[in-house]
């Protein structure tokens, strides 16, 4: 923005600050943790209290909330909202089945670790998580958003060639956009 | 010449008042639907957290002119309507750009920036865009029509189409004309419930239907574009209603009381309802609203 280190370091924290504070997050609700949204969002827990908010679409939402195990059908999906979404993005990983399979560990048709295939920046474990390990998942991802060190998605840039390798390797028939940035 | 610039300082800072005004209003809707759902709610400024949000994000997204431009469009209508309605009557920071007819101007003016964002939803391809954007229109069509029967009785009534003659009558007689002709108030206000698009008749954006309509396929700083402008245009409705209903203000605490208090009528009917189809709101906006607007007609005729 601004061609000087000092006041960029300012600007920096300043931004962090407010995209700390307005966490707008799309649910991808495929898997079984999708139920333990709705008491996250209302108002027993309100986690709005924290400037987290659902968005409808993936263009305008900051975080994409991956509930669950994800099959081969629906990663592809997953892929295609992800790259909709805009700078600066993070995606959250839900439970078990996101960091090694968890009970679909040997599943003919689920993958078993998103990191493989998405840059995740928090993982929120647990069979499924309760409402408090859902808030405390976005407390952890709003200290990193805090320090700067939440950059997945400039990850997913610089190693794009690696993830699509991985993307193709699980998704038979490729019909997605090839990008250049 | 000194006169120009007066008025263009004087049009910034109304600018920025009604930017700070409708952004906090907007928090503290937030705050109270979440205190009347038993929660604790986002701290009131949490509106300005997510403007100055939106627009630090980055944009890639492009369908063509159109879409570009609608933001700018309701950008544009509201910072007219906000210009053209007087804000504080007798003072010199807000300026009183308005004319003969400014009604008859003002009626036209605030279609038009929905009209242009229909054009911008319209060329992103996104069906729901498409589906907001019929809804709204239908919509519109529907609270128009009391709208309009209100301010046509007034007129009629007072003999004048601009709102400062409206106002000057008020001061002259010192009745409110929410008293002297309650059935064109009555039938505004519920005119309102409408142009505020809360719960009842919330049919264009409709969360978890139609993934906020129009606006589905902008982000960022297309967002903060449209909240910055939603904000001006709330804060200038208000001031209109205030202008011609309620005696208009002679400070800003006064102007702050009266739009705040008029604010929570759609706010507070919008948190305790669910949401309309489309035909059950037109067919809501043409009963007893526009039975009402017939009323305040009819009460003009006789009176004048």
């Amino acid at each position: 923005m601004i061609n000087d280190k000092h006041s960029q370091k300012i600007v920096d924290y300043i931004q962090n600050w407010s995209r700390k504070h307005s966490i707008w997050v799309l649910a991808y609700g495929t898997g079984c943790g999708a139920i333990e949204i709705p008491p996250t969002m209302t108002s027993r827990y309100d986690a709005e209290r924290l400037g987290v908010r659902g968005a409808a679409t993936p263009r305008q939402a900051d975080v994409l909330l991956i509930t669950g195990y994800l099959t081969v059908k629906t990663l592809k999906r997953v892929i295609r909202v992800y790259e909709q979404m805009q700078d600066p993005k993070y995606v959250i990983g839900f439970g078990s089945c996101t960091i090694n399979g968890g009970m679909y560990y040997d599943s003919y048709n689920t993958i078993n670790v998103l990191d493989k295939y998405l840059p995740v920046d928090v993982y929120i474990n647990g069979c499924m998580p309760r409402p408090e390990a859902v808030l405390s998942g976005f407390a952890q991802l709003q200290k990193r958003i805090a320090e700067g060190r939440a950059d997945g998605a400039a990850q997913y840039k610089e190693n794009l060639e690696w993830y699509r390798a991985n993307q193709k390797r699980i998704i038979p028939n490729w019909v997605m956009p090839e990008y250049n940035w | 010449m000194e006169e120009v610039l007066y008025n263009i300082l004087g049009a910034v800072v109304t600018f920025i008042v009604a930017f700070v005004v409708g952004m906090t209003y907007g928090g503290l809707t937030r705050k109270i639907t979440a205190r009347v759902q038993n929660r604790k709610g986002p701290p009131f400024y949490q509106n300005f957290i997510d403007a100055f949000k939106l627009a630090s994000k980055k944009t890639a997204i492009h369908h063509g002119v159109m879409h570009l431009m609608g933001p700018a469009f309701l950008m544009v209508s509201s910072v007219m309507t906000l210009l053209v309605v007087p804000v504080l009557s007798g003072n010199n920071w807000f300026p009183n750009l308005n004319f003969h007819g400014d009604l008859i101007f003002l009626l036209y003016i605030m279609t038009f920036g929905p009209l242009g964002m229909a054009l911008g939803a319209g060329q992103t391809g996104n069906p729901n865009s498409a589906i907001g954007v019929t809804r709204g229109l239908s919509q519109m069509v529907g609270f128009e029509i009391p709208w309009v029967m209100a301010l046509v009785a007034l007129m009629i009534q007072y003999k004048t189409t601009s709102i400062t003659g409206l106002m000057d009558a008020q001061a002259q007689t010192g009745t409110w004309l929410m008293f002297s002709s309650p059935f064109a108030f009555i039938a505004a206000v519920m005119a309102m419930f409408g142009m505020f698009r809360y719960s009842p008749f919330d049919i264009v954006g409709a969360p978890t239907e139609l993934a906020s309509g129009p606006v589905s396929e902008n982000g960022g700083k297309f967002l903060f574009v449209m909240m910055s402008s939603g904000s001006v245009f709330t804060f200038a409705k208000l001031t209109l209603y205030i202008d011609l209903f309620m005696g208009g203000a002679s400070n800003l605490v006064i102007l702050l009381i009266k739009t705040f208090a008029l604010y929570m009528i759609p706010v507070l009917y919008g948190i305790t309802s669910p949401r309309y189809r489309t035909e059950q709101a037109v067919r809501w906006f043409w009963g007893w609203p526009t039975f009402f607007g017939l009323l305040a007609i009819i009460q003009a005729v006789i009176l004048k």
